[in-house]
């Protein structure tokens, strides 16, 4: 067959390349083109080189609420991930029941962020929500908008409450897909209960798994507007997480160069913690 | 070591079974013997998987009783029944290397470690698995993965029967027969009751002892490959078993015997007696495709049949006719001379069967094969 050379077939190309550079390369340049440079107004600036970076990399601000972040999306993960398949196994399989449990599940995952932060806000109020006012009823000293550790609790509570669905989804698919036949040998075999989840279900939920950390990792790491509406970051900084200084720095202060080094130093790290994460998945499924 | 005895079983998946349609099995007896290797064979859907989930106890039977060397099993699940089965789609633990795999419902059973080693090699060696102890289970291919499931049967000394349900479907070609003949030796060797559903009568023939045809939910009949080839008790497995299965041709009764058409075939006197004493008229003849004798030229005994087709199969031919038109199958070696158009045979009388309602009649036990 002789090889047809046309070079119209790039045209082809031409439209996501143009959707790409518009919805991702020229955005990212232009944070960029921002972080090299100190802006006093739209015609003064100077180019600073890798100044921006190295302050932001030396910032208690940014470093504190990096910490913050981390402890924040490694609680999350730690709570949502086993509660979600605790859900998941709970659920019934079929019948009447296996509907409306769904659904149940499924409510938390259609509400709005800030409606969220706003129903907890309200339901956490020490003085007129349920939650808070019965806590202080039964003896609790608790006030989220005063206390950083309560304030901590809830944004946590409220997370789970919104999120650990999405494993229990995720999850309760994954362990549909396990044939009947795994069950029965495993009768068969003996195996007690904790044997047929450490052996046979967890192993299959692997997969479902790996993709609930990621997004649930990604999403928690991005958090803003649910915190935001529930505790505007305090009290203090206590539950100001990096989307949240980003957004202070940027808009409320107006410092567009520090706040695109700070940006791009927390896109990479989004990066490298999903790509290590992956890494490892990979190099352990090569290694069998 | 155990004699499985279904005593008047019967089991249907609707809740208030009403109809007989409603039974996925019919009631029925049937004993499989201390240490026999058995196949039960039968199209998809007759009934053959769920009769194996009942001896195992993954199903309870609606009716009836499933008795293990003479005691009732109907309440006791399947973990406590001595029982293993080894299912259509390999079932393997995947985390595990094949070593923890085997040791698997040992270790569940609390077997002491040094124990659990000296069985597990034994087993292995067995199955030629030994190569493979230290290797992660998921990454085998599908025939050594089925015999994993089968050593997790066998590792456990107190496994006295193991239930097979198709095992071979997902296996190549070239080493399903190899497994096949591992299954044998196994059996052989262990001396366990084996039970092997199959819809492959190849598969069944090879394996098995005895072959119990499942047909409608029912067993029609049980008894050695030969058996079932020479004398099948049903015209269902006359059908079902041979490569053509059985000519089967629906006639009424004549003066000295029966007649389809034209056509007229003499019966034995003791068969014309037999069959004027049963009311029914569904009566069908069969012959095998093998035993229709083909004559070489016009005879007083001959059938003249058209040829319509004639199918090469590389060592036998399958010479398609129509007598009186009826279709009918011969198969004739390869060598065997092909006539042109018009092909004379006759049914000899020793294979030439008679059924009435489908069963068998036969004319030496007076009765038997007629189904009330």
């Amino acid at each position: 067959m002789k090889k047809i050379h046309n070079n119209k077939a790039w045209f082809l190309v031409l439209p996501v390349f143009l959707l790409v550079a518009f919805s991702a390369i020229v955005p990212i340049m232009t944070v960029v083109n921002y972080s090299v440079q100190d802006i006093f107004d739209q015609n003064t600036s100077y180019f600073v080189g890798a100044e921006w970076y190295r302050e932001m990399l030396r910032s208690p601000r940014l470093l504190d609420s990096l910490m913050r972040q981390f402890s924040f999306s490694f609680s999350v993960l730690l709570i949502e991930i086993p509660l979600g398949i605790a859900v998941a196994l709970m659920m019934p399989a079929k019948g009447r029941m296996a509907s409306v449990s769904l659904i149940l599940v499924a409510i938390p995952l259609l509400i709005p962020w800030n409606v969220v932060g706003t129903i907890w806000q309200t339901f956490s109020r020490a003085d007129i929500g349920l939650f808070g006012w019965s806590l202080n009823a039964i003896g609790i000293d608790y006030n989220y908008a005063s206390n950083p550790g309560d304030a901590w609790f809830t944004v946590l509570l409220m997370d789970v409450w919104h999120w650990t669905s999405l494993i229990a989804l995720l999850c309760y698919s994954g362990l549909r897909a396990i044939p009947e036949a795994f069950y029965q040998a495993a009768r068969i075999d003996r195996a007690s209960s904790w044997a047929i989840f450490r052996f046979i279900q967890l192993p299959r939920l692997k997969s479902v798994l790996v993709i609930g950390v990621l997004l649930r990792f990604m999403d928690s790491f991005m958090i803003y507007t649910e915190p935001f509406v529930l505790t505007g970051g305090g009290p203090g900084n206590s539950t100001t997480f990096l989307s949240q200084a980003l957004t202070k720095m940027a808009i409320g202060q107006f410092d567009i160069g520090p706040a695109a080094a700070f940006s791009l130093i927390y896109y990479l790290i989004v990066l490298l913690v999903c790509y290590l994460f992956f890494t490892i998945i990979n190099l352990q499924d090569k290694a069998k | 070591m155990a004699e499985i005895h279904l005593k008047s079983l019967a089991h249907s998946y609707s809740k208030n079974p009403s109809d007989p349609a409603d039974y996925a099995i019919r009631e029925m007896d049937h004993v499989w013997e201390h240490g026999g290797a058995y196949a039960l064979l039968g199209p998809s859907g007759c009934g053959k998987s769920t009769l194996l989930n009942i001896m195992s106890g993954l199903l309870s039977p609606t009716h009836g009783q499933v008795l293990f060397d003479g005691i009732e099993v109907n309440n006791i699940p399947p973990e406590d029944r001595n029982i293993a089965q080894v299912f259509q789609f390999p079932v393997i633990y995947d985390s595990m290397t094949v070593f923890d795999n085997l040791a698997f419902p040992l270790r569940n059973m609390k077997t002491p470690e040094v124990k659990v080693q000296s069985r597990v090699h034994e087993i292995a060696e067995a199955l030629e698995l030994t190569e493979l102890l230290k290797k992660k289970a998921s990454n085998l291919s599908a025939d050594e993965k089925q015999k994993i499931s089968m050593g997790r049967g066998l590792v456990r000394s107190d496994v006295s029967a193991i239930l097979f349900d198709e095992p071979l479907t997902v296996i190549d070609p070239q080493l399903k027969w190899k497994l096949r003949r591992k299954l044998k030796q196994i059996h052989e060797q262990f001396n366990i009751t084996m039970v092997y559903v199959t819809h492959d009568q190849l598969e069944a023939s090879t394996f098995a002892e005895k072959i119990a045809v499942m047909y409608g939910g029912q067993i029609v009949q049980f008894g050695t490959p030969r058996e079932l080839f020479e004398r099948p008790n049903h015209s269902f497995v006359g059908y079902f078993i041979g490569s053509p299965g059985m000519n089967l041709v629906a006639v009424q009764r004549c003066k000295g015997g029966v007649k389809f058409g034209d056509t007229e075939v003499k019966l034995e006197p003791e068969m014309v007696d037999l069959l004027a004493k049963i009311p029914s008229d569904n009566i069908k003849i069969g012959i095998r495709p093998e035993f229709i004798h083909m004559w070489n030229e016009p005879n007083a005994d001959a059938f003249c049949c058209d040829l319509v087709h004639v199918e090469d199969l590389g060592t036998y031919k399958i010479l398609n006719l129509t007598l009186n038109g009826i279709a009918l199958k011969v198969r004739i070696d390869e060598d065997q001379q092909i006539p042109k158009n018009k092909v004379y045979i006759s049914f000899p009388e020793q294979w030439l069967l008679v059924y009435v309602d489908e069963f068998l009649v036969d004319t030496s036990v007076e009765q038997e094969g007629v189904n009330p």
